[in-house]
């Protein structure tokens, strides 16, 4: 009777399942996913133009871990009194415990009916499709999913225009100091952007602007955010606020249901916060997976956010939570790379960001991410100083 | 057929840190850990082939620096996936104050 059940075969799940059996758990695991490929990385959709799917794990690695997977099969319902989950193909499932790693979908607003959306191998085959020397692409949204395809889309030859409605790209969650630098790219790559432009609705052919001018276009690609998949949680009478609710531990309002990943909300140091990145979505499936075991004795999770996003021949890595209303400061990195830093007012690092070519600011980033984890409290102009050395910093923080 | 080869000094890599080391076609890295140890192995990562020369050490382990994947450079395994292939290793040996690989 210790049958774990994991809802969603992305890489929250993935990763849960195979922790699962690292940590120890001898029952069965049965892991569903909606889509009918064996589970696969979704960064390469974005950027990849060969179609071919990068699994997340070789399909032989479930039958090994002793994985039951369970592939093109919607969960049509939790019954959480009964403890069994109700498959779409007329199955049902009994579960000791349930994990629901649902993920997120492409949000398109009813404006925007019509225009092509990234979330799954199937969109990106789509999408790929159209691009071609001199296709005209318009992008709704100055996101990273709007301008790695915009990206991507350049290197094919087309002819890219990208629509965003709030003053600057990369509004949410980048600073500007970084954001701006994204932006020259794009434009050098002969990206038309125009920031600070309403759209009013979108078609597959055509973007109309909110002062009624409207573009045309071979292909309208909609890249606006996406919305967690809440439906079978809130079916079940399970809290949802922003994604599904979770504690500290990743369960829900029922305490055998947990969630994690994108579809579910979480308290980061005192926030309650949804993220949709792919290294969140590991981490904390290896974490829910160890609280599943009752194996909380390492205290709550404590992983930083972090993303990254390839555009052209740079990267950019942001750690940590910007506070858009707050200043960030510069630490002085090189001729053709950026580094910013968010301190609070009692100078605890909270955020990081930086952007360069190929991988120049991974390692920076990745100590300043761990300064982060620690709490550590830094004078912001000792680290804005490139004399500091941040490793030294590490080792006495 | 593998040799010993002179790769660096000792004191071309910083404590708990690394550096590229190509010879002939291949790519490797060096890492010296936190105690005077030093570690080859494969130089890119298994799970997209990207230079590890770039990723942070701590202590006697290697993070990738484009998708995190974490490695124990004692002996190739992964220690945090995304990764699922382990690195292959080389044996190292020190000598008058440079750093010899097996490769």
């Amino acid at each position: 009777m210790t049958e774990i059940v994991i809802i969603g075969a992305g890489e929250c799940g993935v990763r849960a399942a195979f922790s699962l059996r690292e940590y120890g758990h001898d029952g069965a695991i049965t892991l569903i996913g909606a889509e009918s490929a064996l589970p696969y990385e979704r960064p390469p959709l974005s950027k990849a133009m060969d179609g071919t799917e990068k699994p997340i794990r070789p399909a032989d690695a479930y039958d090994t871990a002793g994985i039951d997977l369970v592939l093109g099969t919607d969960v049509a319902r939790i019954d959480p009194e009964a403890r069994r989950v109700f498959l779409g193909n007329g199955v049902d499932l009994p579960y000791h415990m349930l994990l629901l790693a649902t993920g997120a979908r492409a949000r398109l607003f009813p404006s925007l009916r019509g225009c092509l959306t990234l979330r799954t191998d199937s969109d990106a085959e789509a999408i790929m499709a159209r691009l071609a020397p001199n296709t005209r692409i318009g992008i709704v949204g100055g996101g990273f999913i709007g301008l790695e395809l915009a990206a991507t889309a350049r290197a094919t030859g087309a002819k890219v225009t990208v629509v965003e409605a709030a003053p600057r790209l990369l509004a949410r969650g980048v600073p500007t100091e970084i954001a701006s630098i994204v932006e020259a790219r794009h434009r050098t790559a002969g990206v038309e952007i125009r920031t600070g432009t309403g759209v009013s609705s979108a078609t597959n052919r055509t973007i109309t602007l909110a002062d009624g001018e409207t573009l045309t276009f071979d292909a309208v690609i909609a890249g606006v955010g996406s919305v967690p998949n809440t439906e079978l949680a809130a079916d079940a009478g399970l809290a949802v606020e922003n994604g599904i609710r979770v504690d500290e531990w990743f369960r829900t309002s029922d305490q055998r249901i947990f969630a994690a990943g994108d579809c579910c909300s979480f308290v980061w140091r005192g926030t309650r916060v949804r993220l949709e990145s792919w290294k969140a979505a590991q981490d904390q499936g290896a974490f829910v997976a160890a609280a599943m075991l009752g194996r909380t004795n390492d205290g709550g999770y404590r992983h930083v956010p972090w993303f990254w996003s390839d555009q052209y021949d740079q990267s950019l890595q942001v750690a940590g939570l910007f506070d858009a209303d707050s200043p960030v400061q510069q630490r002085d990195a090189g001729q053709d790379k950026r580094i910013v830093f968010q301190c609070d007012a009692e100078n605890v690092l909270v955020a990081a960001a930086g952007i360069g070519p190929g991988n120049s600011v991974s390692k920076d980033i990745r100590i300043l991410e761990k300064l982060i984890e620690r709490g550590a409290r830094v004078d912001p102009s000792v680290l804005a100083d490139p004399s500091l050395n941040l490793k030294r910093l590490l080792r006495a923080a | 057929m593998a040799e010993w080869i002179d790769a660096c000094a000792t004191d071309d890599i910083e404590e708990e840190d690394v550096i590229r080391f190509d010879h002939g076609s291949r790519t490797f890295i060096i890492v010296r850990d936190h105690e005077e140890n030093y570690y080859c192995t494969d130089g890119l990562c298994t799970h997209e082939d990207v230079h590890l020369a770039d990723g942070l050490v701590v202590e006697a382990t290697i993070e990738c620096p484009k998708h995190s994947s974490i490695f124990d450079v004692t002996n190739g395994d992964v220690e945090t996936p995304p990764a699922c292939e382990s690195l292959q290793r080389y044996p190292t040996r020190i000598e008058g104050g440079r750093v010899f690989v097996e490769i």
